[in-house]
């Protein structure tokens, strides 16, 4: 069982959220030309890293929140969690 | 190499079996290959084999981190079928279909294809138009399916629930009687066994760190076991893909996510079929041992972890236990984990890629194990002739661009995620 921090509500065991997927994914910028490898590179790429990964989570049964997790991808140890806006240093 | 005969059983049975030759050697790295494979998993031996046995290519090596046959071809739950939609899925596995039928006499190893039908429940009426659908496009490609009432799966899975006050009632089901099962590990050291007595060398315990790439071509790897020169490398690692694409500054579109299955205590012939929830994600067969062999959803989240958490396991079981409610009555016998290369339309990729002598065999999902024969045959004639074979075209890494995607559950982009 994981259990994840939930920076508003607390520790919660992982049945509470669901998963987003990798966090430091950006959308390219709105107004601006985007080319094809960058599109791709948002949509279908995934560097899907070995160790610590930035990712996505959704406090879906909790406070809905989205938020970002600190967690190793081999051990499953989870290192910070983040507000969704939170810059991570 | 030793012929494995009724006659060779009982003439090494007068010696207690202590004369057996060994299946494969245990070769020191030669200093150039003409093809590097790197991956012992089903599909990298398939693939050594069919180089050596179509293309006559027999300079190869396999590299192998752990050992052969450690990965997802020792950890899946054993499932064989082609009852897919799209017509590249359906042709590839179809072909794959034939040499597993083939594969115990081809290998002269006894894999223990089981051709026992697979029946996918459905549990309203949009799903049973689904399913007749889903027949008719694999009937079209010569696949046999075969639509099912309420009544007909009864007589077949009576010990499913069939009572009318459930949540997902049983309306009926699309069944291939030609799928089945097969000895997972059998088909890993068949093909270990045949490759190894043409010359392929079956390097274990090797760990690649490293690739030598120069003008766009590529020219060896570089392993823990020193550098080996090679005239073409194909990758064919399952959930490692993501790690050796690093290496060679490649992104794919391909995450490495964790997926359970587990084994119930042995009990009496009860089950002969494969049988699917179809509302949701649940799989069972029963081994020749008597095991409930079963299955479904990932983890979820992305991990190199080779072994899962219990809510995953428990909610499949629940589903497992809405469809056969005799499930909840058995102990658990083991659970474990592999990783998985999830792909983003969820159907592979069997490809070139824009360094010269480099070839892709990724994107599994988790349906990798039927796929083995097919896959190796493919992945061999793509390698020995430097181009894609017809069946294997539409699984290229480009499609992601190109928006050519095969996506047989028509989900779009990142199938798995729930």
């Amino acid at each position: 069982m994981l259990y994840i921090n939930c920076p508003h509500c607390g520790m919660r065991s992982q049945n509470e959220f669901s998963y987003g997927g990798d966090a430091s994914v950006k959308r390219p910028e709105l107004n601006k030309e985007v080319s094809d490898q960058e599109w791709d590179n948002f949509v279908y790429n995934r560097k899907s890293l070995r160790g610590k990964h930035l990712e996505l989570w959704q406090h879906i049964s909790g406070c809905r929140q989205w938020i970002k997790v600190e967690r190793d991808t081999a051990t499953h140890e989870i290192f910070r969690t983040f507000k969704a806006d939170e810059e991570v240093a | 190499m030793q012929k494995y005969s009724i006659f060779n059983l009982v003439k090494n049975a007068f010696s207690n079996h202590e004369n057996w030759d060994l299946a494969w050697k245990d070769p020191t790295p030669k200093e150039e290959y003409d093809v590097v494979i790197i991956g012992g998993g089903g599909h990298g031996l398939a693939t050594a084999y069919y180089l050596a046995k179509e293309h006559n290519i027999t300079n190869v090596a396999i590299i192998e981190k752990g050992w052969i046959g450690g990965g997802n071809v020792g950890r899946n739950t054993t499932i064989i079928r082609s009852n897919y939609m799209h017509d590249e899925n359906g042709l590839f596995s179809e072909f794959g279909m034939d040499l597993w039928r083939k594969m115990s006499q081809d290998l002269n190893y006894n894999v223990m294809f089981s051709p026992r039908g697979i029946i996918n429940l459905a549990h309203s009426d949009a799903q049973m138009n689904a399913y007749a659908r889903r027949g008719n496009s694999m009937r079209l490609n010569g696949i046999d399916a075969v639509l099912l009432n309420r009544e007909q799966v009864k007589e077949i899975i009576p010990m499913a629930d069939f009572s009318e006050n459930v949540r997902f009632p049983i309306f009926g089901g699309l069944m291939q009687p030609s799928a089945g099962t097969a000895r997972h590990d059998a088909v890993a050291w068949g093909y270990a066994r045949q490759a190894d007595s043409m010359g392929v060398d079956i390097i274990q315990n090797c760990e690649v760190i490293g690739f030598d790439v120069s003008a766009g071509k590529i020219k060896g790897i570089r392993t823990s076991r020193g550098n080996i020169k090679a005239k073409k490398v194909g990758i064919c690692v399952a959930g490692s893909t993501n790690i050796l694409a690093e290496k060679l500054n490649m992104t794919l579109p391909i995450e490495t996510h964790l997926l359970q299955a587990c084994v119930s205590e042995p009990i009496k012939p009860v089950l002969d079929n494969v049988v699917t929830f179809g509302a949701g994600h649940f799989y069972v067969s029963q081994s020749d041992k008597g095991e409930m062999v079963m299955g479904g959803d990932l983890d979820g989240y992305n991990s190199y972890a080779q072994r899962g958490n219990l809510p995953t396991l428990q909610h499949v079981l629940t589903e497992g236990i809405a469809m056969m409610p005799f499930l909840s009555k058995l102990k658990m016998l083991r659970t474990w984990g592999g990783i998985m290369d999830m792909s983003m339309d969820g159907s592979p990729i069997i490809d070139k890629t824009h360094i010269e002598g480099l070839y892709l065999n990724c994107g599994w999902c988790y349906g990798g194990f039927k796929a083995t024969p097919a896959s190796g045959w493919t992945f061999a004639h793509t390698i020995a002739q430097d181009r894609v074979h017809e069946l294997n075209a539409g699984y290229s890494l480009n499609r992601f661009s190109t928006g050519h995607l095969i996506d047989e559950k028509g989900l779009g982009t990142k199938t798995w995620i729930s």
